[in-house]
């Protein structure tokens, strides 16, 4: 579905040059949800803007279903961690999530108006289509973007460390919206965080990238039941048994991860 | 209620006071050049009668509509574009930093030399002096624009005409109006200036012919009315732009509380 190979980029320019990404290579199947965990600073943001097509890798490349991916494509939707950046502050929620649609030119009105409503309903925001983005929680603004992205109906979702900015219980409230709209919708999420146990809690599968220069770390597929639950699956003696995995690998890399926001 | 009363005794109660100043202060003045107010505003109805209204006020606003109406399009037509592309800007900033350096007054001569005295100069010498604000507002409003947020239109593919429509002009739209409002002040002045030097009708002229005849008071009421209407234009534009940047007002307030 979405093969990544040998993905680098240098950012040039003024004599600097900063090798973000040396040598990515990871596929996902169609329907899965990977996390990808690094420290700050490691490429994330950079790797995920290369998948998404907008930014041109230096070498390497992306591939969505077998052909290459030179720019934004309607079968990706991005949901970036500055909620408050992303949504159009001059239009209220129920057009923020609508234009995008405008843009596909085969959605007649009726189609994109269920497809809007739907969307808002999935993340349980019906009730604030009204208002202006500014007027929300941070919670709830991310939650606008993740409509957004929704109503577009992705084959696949990429998230770039969405929930990093928000409290620790909206935080908890949000990774379960995203295993539930991906279960419910089966459509293929690449999930990008700095944080380890947000990434097990998560993912059927967690890719560990290293400190810069980056590299694929290691891979880690997730053994805990399919169910999850925030009580129970993080008092899961194996979720521990895995954190301490990914940790360790991070850490093999050469540097500690951030501490968790 | 009381709130809309108390904030209009607020907005009314300097004026009032200037006002009485000057009635009081003027009161059984003998000079002729600064005559009683008294006499200014009983010789207002007899100046500003209908006939004149047509004859003189409504050229003058007809010609500042024209000219705002031109240098508005102009300059944010021309600020989104030189805001856009970084070639177009490094080629036309200097030359726009010299011409906005010339005080469009000085312009009059010059254009009065292509487009004579008529209507055509009025406007162009309008146009011309309201452009720049307008038109470096654009600019920098365009450029300003979020980085995450034009990343995000262009992961969901909104590009050209629909990217200027709902990101560029919304996004610079608080920077834009404050060139708008700028530009509304140089206008109004321009169009008394250009209205003194050459004219055979307009405020600037009335004024000007009322000086020449020595007809004080009559001269008095001009500026007066002038005055009035600069104030009642800008009340028409911040209603205006209260309507149009609800949004921006709601975000500021929304963060400054947060
Ligand atoms: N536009 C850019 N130009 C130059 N260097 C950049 C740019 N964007 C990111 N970098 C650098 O690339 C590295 C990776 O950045 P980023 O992808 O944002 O990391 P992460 O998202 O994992 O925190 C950092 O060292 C950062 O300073
Ligand atoms: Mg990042």
């Amino acid at each position: 579905m979405l093969d990544v190979r040998g993905l680098r980029k240098i950012y040039g320019g003024h004599g600097r040059e900063v090798e973000a990404l040396r040598d990515l290579t990871f596929t996902l199947d169609p329907g899965e949800l990977v996390c990808l965990v690094g420290p700050s600073g490691c490429g994330k943001t950079t790797l995920l803007k290369c998948v998404a097509g907008l930014l041109a890798p230096t070498s390497g490349e992306v591939l969505l279903d077998g052909s290459p991916v030179t720019g934004p494509r309607p079968g990706m939707a991005v949901v970036f961690q500055e909620y408050s950046r992303s949504l159009f502050p001059w239009m209220r929620v129920r057009d923020n999530v609508e234009l995008p649609l405008r843009q596909k030119k085969s959605l007649g009105r009726q189609r994109r108006h269920a497809l809007v409503e739907d969307a808002l309903e999935a993340v349980g925001l019906t009730a604030s289509a009204g208002a202006y983005p500014w007027q929300l929680s941070g919670g709830m603004q991310q939650r606008v973007a993740i409509a957004r992205a929704l109503a577009y109906e992705p084959e696949v979702l990429l998230m770039d460390e969405p929930f990093a900015a928000v409290d620790a219980q909206t935080r908890a409230g949000l990774e379960d919206l995203v295993r539930k709209l991906w279960q419910e919708r089966g459509m293929t999420i690449l999930f990008v965080t700095h944080d380890i146990d947000e990434a097990v809690y998560l993912g059927q599968r967690v890719l560990t990238l290293s400190a810069s220069p980056t590299v694929v770390q290691d891979e880690l597929k997730i053994t805990l039941p399919h169910e999850r639950d925030q009580l129970e699956s993080r008092a899961d003696a194996r979720f521990a048994e895995l954190r301490t995995h990914v940790y360790a690998q991070i850490r093999a890399a050469g540097t500690r991860p951030a501490p968790t926001a | 209620m009381t709130r809309i009363v108390r904030r209009l005794l607020y907005a009314l109660a300097l004026p009032a006071l200037l006002a009485s100043l000057w009635w009081l202060g003027s009161r059984g003045s003998q000079s002729i050049y600064a005559p009683p107010l008294s006499t200014i505003l009983s010789v207002t109805d007899d100046v500003w009668t209908t006939d004149r209204l047509t004859r003189d006020v409504l050229p003058s606003l007809l010609r500042l509509t024209g000219g705002y109406t031109l240098a508005a399009l102009a300059g944010i037509g021309l600020g989104v574009l030189i805001g856009t592309y970084r070639a177009v800007r490094a080629l036309t900033e200097p030359v726009l930093e010299f011409f906005r350096a010339v005080p469009p007054p000085v312009l009059i001569p010059v254009i009065m030399l292509f487009a004579g005295i008529g209507d055509t100069m009025k406007v162009t010498v309008i146009a011309a002096g309201c452009v720049w604000p307008i038109l470096l507002n654009t600019v920098e409003g365009v450029r300003a624009v979020d980085g995450v947020l034009a990343e995000t239109a262009r992961s969901y593919g909104i590009t050209g005409v629909s990217r200027l429509r709902r990101l560029v002009l919304p996004a610079a739209a608080p920077q834009i109006f404050a060139g708008l409002r700028q530009a509304l002040s140089i206008g109004i002045i321009l169009m008394v200036i250009s209205e003194m030097s050459a004219a055979s009708n307009g405020l600037g002229f009335t004024v000007v012919q009322f000086q020449r005849s020595f007809a004080i008071p009559e001269m008095w009421s001009g500026i007066l009315l002038l005055g009035t209407i600069g104030f009642l234009l800008s009340v028409v534009f911040q209603a205006v732009e209260r309507r149009a940047l609800a949004w921006y007002h709601g975000l500021r307030a929304s963060k400054g509380s947060g």
